[in-house]
């Protein structure tokens, strides 16, 4: 296994793994935010939001992702919307859409953990409909549901793998590349030491998280 | 100290299911056959040892890894499921000789050598180009045609005349096959796109996700047959022989598979089965290439 001379096959598969990383920090920022907003409407929203946040969620939740990422990378091409020709984009939009859909499911039961008298009492305070949900009921709803959004980043990173489908230049591309250049099976197992890489600090960084927000408890 | 324990055993695990030795992960792939269903047979575990005439004869059938999805040389017909194409044929013509029934099974580019090691086929005919990186790994025949890597891209695309112009394009081709190295080699600037199959390339080419698809001349005339819109820019610059694939050290297969080719060179059947295949597409001239 020729690795350490940084020769075009090590270059390549470095270049997936940053990719790799690029795409899950994206995707876990985009899709939180959006899940977020997502889960808010959807308590908040009234009936038409209401309606159609609930189909938002259960349709692609109720699909398999690389189906989506197929769609997506075909609907977003120039020959149709003309948006990207990028798979690495489409990738991202694709991950970002489908695990905020569950991101807006865990927030959304963080959101009915926290008691009415709170929103009751922050609008009897004088504060907005606004200011009561940012500064009273999303922190201590977000605080509550740590642990599934841990999950969720998590099962994220391990998804962008699935990106390889629409030839998104990621790590897992970048194995299965460098197996049939050099028939070597072994790009795989560098594979899953660099998702390990990710996961395993990003468990940890969750875990630290989650002891840091319940001491403030 | 427990946690780097636990570490450990994860890597242990790991290591041991990989020296297991079957690898049925990166065997997948093919989704996209234009016949709609994925690839017949679930082969039995990998068999050691090498396939021989004799045992072959034993087993009953001749299983050959074919594309099926490459139009004139291996074709999943989808109107009647039959395999189609000069490479089938081929298999056809060889399980013949030795008295047998041809089984073909789906071959996509990344797999035929996985296959052969652990003997799920006994031979691979899917436009297998012969190099000398993969004679380290396996056998080949005498080569039984000479393709040459072109360009395909839409007839509007006047920016794409020959090979340099490719730098700083989106070009698509297949993982795992010689026509990725040679635009690494002879476009360096190109950005590669790499699909598992050439009909997702096309289908990439046809909503502009790449400017260009180069592979072999052969299988570009596939894709030309589902998008009227492409065609050939310039001419093939590269030289590529086509040969049949079998795990290393099949002396006797060898053997019997290269005196078959020039049997059926002799008597008309490959003349034949060319004309039948791949006349309409190329205008080379039907003929058995010299043994190197």
């Amino acid at each position: 296994m020729n690795l350490l001379p940084l020769d075009e096959n090590a270059a390549l598969f470095a270049q997936g793994y940053l990719t790799t990383l690029q795409l899950s920090i994206g995707a876990i920022v985009l899709s939180l935010v959006l899940g977020t907003i997502v889960a808010c409407l959807r308590v908040w929203g009234g009936a038409v939001l209401e309606a159609l946040t609930r189909g938002y969620v259960e349709f692609f939740r109720n699909t398999p992702l690389l189906v989506q990422l197929l769609f997506l990378a075909v609907l977003l091409a120039p020959a149709n919307l003309n948006i990207t020709r990028d798979a690495f984009v489409a990738a991202l939009i694709g991950l970002s859409i489908y695990t905020a859909s569950y991101v807006s499911e865990a927030v959304r039961s963080g959101i009915l953990s926290v008691d009415l008298r709170q929103m009751e009492a922050a609008r009897g305070l004088g504060l907005s409909q606004l200011e009561a949900i940012r500064f009273v009921v999303l922190p201590q709803a977000i605080r509550t549901v740590i642990p599934p959004l841990g999950n969720l980043s998590i099962a994220l990173v391990k998804n962008t793998a699935i990106a390889s489908g629409i030839a998104a230049n990621e790590m897992l591309k970048a194995a299965g590349v460098l197996e049939s250049r050099t028939l070597q099976f072994e790009w795989y197992y560098l594979a899953v030491l660099g998702y390990w890489t990710m996961t395993i600090p990003l468990a940890w960084l969750v875990g630290r998280i989650e002891r840091r927000l319940a001491y403030a408890r | 100290m427990k946690r780097i324990a636990t570490i450990l055993t994860m890597l242990f695990a790991v290591a041991a299911c990989s020296a297991g030795g079957s690898s049925p992960a990166p065997t997948a792939g093919g989704s996209a056959s234009p016949g709609g269903s994925a690839s017949a047979t679930p082969s039995p575990s990998p068999v050691p040892g090498n396939s021989t005439p004799a045992s072959i004869k034993e087993k009953g059938r001749l299983t050959c890894g074919v594309k099926f999805d490459v139009v004139g040389f291996g074709f999943k017909n989808p109107t009647n499921s039959q395999i189609e194409g000069f490479d089938a044929d081929i298999c056809r013509e060889i399980a013949k000789k030795i008295g047998v029934e041809a089984e073909l099974i789906e071959a996509v580019s990344a797999n035929r050598i996985p296959f052969l090691n652990e003997r799920r086929v006994d031979l691979v005919i899917s436009t297998f180009t012969i190099n000398d990186d993969r004679k380290k790994q396996i056998d080949f025949s005498r080569p039984y045609y000479v393709a040459g890597q072109s360009i395909l891209a839409k007839i509007s695309n006047t920016a794409v005349t020959k090979v340099d112009d490719l730098n700083g394009k989106n070009v698509c081709s297949a993982e795992g096959s010689t026509s990725e190295k040679n635009v690494r080699e002879k476009a360096a600037q190109a950005k590669l796109v790499l699909f598992k199959t050439y009909t997702e390339a096309g289908q990439a080419l046809s909503d502009g996700r790449c400017d260009a698809v180069s592979t072999d001349d052969v299988i570009l005339f596939g894709l030309i047959n589902a998008y009227p819109d492409t065609e050939l820019k310039g001419e093939p610059f590269t030289t590529e022989n086509y040969g049949i694939g079998m795990k290393k050290d099949s002396t006797e297969l060898k053997k019997l598979v290269d005196d078959e080719l020039a049997a059926m060179d002799a008597d008309g059947r490959f003349k034949a089965l060319w004309e039948k295949n791949i006349g309409k597409y190329t205008k080379k001239e039907p003929k058995l290439p010299p043994a190197s």
